[in-house]
């Protein structure tokens, strides 16, 4: 007993000490290697805090003949600085490119730490980042405070024209821009290794965040995913796994919510009541749930309501 | 962590007890005045809002919304004070808002004492229903609301892009009877209007002012008084003890003397 007491608590030090550290601003990232020159860096699953530092994403990088590419710089510039060092304690080849996934703030406001390199976005992720920089810096400081010192958006510079095959720091990649999550969401295939980094359409183990979504563009979207080769899949948020197991949580997810919402619009049903609705146990055991919840609701009724409130 | 025991006992004593009036030398003592959420705001919202009448705090005033307001624009509130016998009127107010009063509502013929709306909050504040019976006496419920802030002081969507002025005083609506709601019937009515509350730089207050509903044969069956924290394109949600007989008839104005009307 004392002993398995003993090794839990060694097991409860460890964690801890991985976790970051909010005295030091010291996020603590690691590499971890999913194939040959590929590493995901991975976030808390959880909700913006002070205890996470706000770091609650996946971001990766790929290492190239000619150098590295980094996909999402994280939610502040001293998250940039620390991703920055940790690639260049993972290998000594230069970083080439930074490549953004679509326009939330944990995707773009490390940037500053690479200011030096291109840093590239769809058309319509960088008009929106334009248009939300600085409500999302306001955002972040006020939930992370310290973590955040420092932080101003620096935007992609580079307009990536979508559909394409590309070759980036020496991988081909393979990029299709979808919607749904947000007006543009791109999702990265790795040729060489089959890793995908899934961006915000993919959430594992996590209620995804919903304040650009359109449900039926996502669904369509994870629809076309269907004929995506995917050997690791990296959501932005939750874990990372082999297989689309992520790919059918999320749709699963969203058809519920889309199903609950539209029914509780036909029954004349308030928000208050509606989210006082039961809601399916799988769900209800996910990360960020007691707030993401509440803000899909907030997020995706009024669409509902207004179509239930026309004259029929 | 002394002081901390009386205080907390003397709050539970007044919520049980009721009556402030009746513990004036324990009220006198704490400066939010035995308010349950400790708002030092409370004793000039009492003296402002209700003077010298009778306030109880009474847990039969519900007022049910989100922990935190995840769009500080938009925060849904439903107010239920139907455990109340003869309730004539009931008012929302907001402690930290910089405009107090949300809205006041009289139920008349049939309609419950409960209403569901939506308001902006300027920052994380209690959000307070009270319900003033016929006998005078005002009871006080309420629920905090967290917030990330500037709810009030930003001009909503259709003022920063400009759509408002080609939907203003569209009103759209529907009875939802009892097979749809848990009892009775439900009427759920949306004005669009852009609630401008005075406070965005440079938009001055313009907001919908008052809202009637009343039946097929010209009966009143609610009054509205909203003020400039209602959201823009306002939802409210109205209950009736059975299905009033329709068309129903929606009027109101808004502060600059346009006329709101519609049939559901």
């Amino acid at each position: 007993m004392r002993r398995l007491a003993a090794a839990l608590l060694g097991l409860w030090i460890g964690a801890a000490q991985a976790g970051p550290d909010a005295v030091t601003l010291d996020y603590r990232l690691a590499a971890r290697a999913l194939a040959d020159g590929v590493y995901v860096v991975e976030g808390a699953n959880a909700d913006f805090s002070r205890a996470n530092g706000c770091n609650i994403i996946n971001t990766g990088f790929l290492v190239g003949s000619e150098g590295v590419l980094v996909v999402n710089t994280g939610p502040s510039r001293l998250y940039g600085e620390q991703l920055r060092a940790l690639i260049g304690r993972t290998t000594p080849k230069p970083v080439k490119a930074v490549l953004h996934l679509n326009l939330h703030p944990d995707y773009f406001l490390g940037n500053q730490a690479f200011a030096d390199v291109p840093r590239y976005a769809t058309a319509a992720t960088l008009e929106g980042m334009r248009a939300e920089a600085t409500a999302y810096e306001d955002n972040l400081y006020r939930m992370c405070g310290d973590w955040m010192k420092g932080t101003t958006a620096l935007l992609p510079d580079r307009v990536l024209p979508p559909g394409a095959t590309v070759e980036l720091a020496g991988r081909r990649l393979a990029l299709r821009e979808l919607k749904g999550h947000t007006a543009s969401d791109l999702v990265l295939s790795d040729e060489a290794s089959g890793a995908v980094f899934a961006g915000g359409l993919v959430f594992a183990d996590r209620v995804p965040t919903t304040p650009h979504a359109r449900v039926d563009d996502w669904l369509t979207s994870l629809d076309a995913m269907a004929g995506l080769s995917v050997r690791t899949l990296v959501p932005s948020h939750g874990p990372v796994a082999r297989g689309r197991a992520g790919i059918d949580q999320t749709r699963r997810y969203l058809r519920w919510l889309d199903g609950s919402l539209a029914q509780g619009a036909q029954r004349g049903l308030e928000v208050t009541e509606l989210l006082a609705q039961p809601v399916p146990p799988e769900f209800r055991g996910w990360a960020a749930f007691d707030t993401e919840y509440v803000r899909n609701v907030l997020h995706l009724y009024p669409g509902h309501e207004a179509r239930s409130l026309q004259p029929r | 962590m002394f002081p901390l025991v009386p205080t907390l006992s003397r709050r539970r004593f007044l919520l049980v007890g009721g009556s402030l009036a009746a513990t004036p030398l324990l009220a006198a003592e704490d400066a939010t005045g035995g308010d349950p959420f400790g708002s030092l705001q409370w004793p000039g919202l009492r003296r402002e809002f209700f003077g010298t009448a009778p306030v109880r705090f009474d847990e039969r005033v519900q007022v049910k919304g989100p922990g935190f307001a995840v769009d500080p624009m938009t925060v849904p509130i439903t107010v239920s004070a139907d455990g109340l016998a003869d309730v004539e009127q009931i008012l929302v107010i907001v402690d930290r808002n910089p405009i107090r009063k949300v809205l006041e509502f009289e139920p008349l013929a049939g309609a419950k004492a409960s209403v569901s709306f939506r308001f902006k909050l300027e920052q994380a504040s209690p959000v307070r229903a009270a319900a003033r019976t016929k006998d005078g006496v005002w009871h006080v419920g309420g629920t905090l609301v967290d917030s990330s802030g500037g709810g009030c002081t930003v001009p909503g969507a259709t003022r920063a892009d400009g759509s408002w002025s080609r939907t203003l005083g569209q009103v759209s609506g529907r009875v939802f009877d009892a097979l749809e709601v848990p009892a009775g019937a439900r009427v759920r009515v949306r004005v669009m209007h852009p609630m401008d509350t005075g406070l965005a730089p440079g938009i001055p207050a313009f907001y919908l002012k008052r809202l009637t509903l009343a039946d097929a044969g010209g009966t009143e069956l609610l009054r509205l008084a909203t003020y400039e924290p209602i959201s823009e394109n306002p939802v409210f949600s109205f209950d009736f003890v059975r299905k009033p007989a329709g068309p129903l008839l929606v009027s109101g104005s808004d502060n600059n003397g346009n006329k709101v009307e519609g049939r559901l």
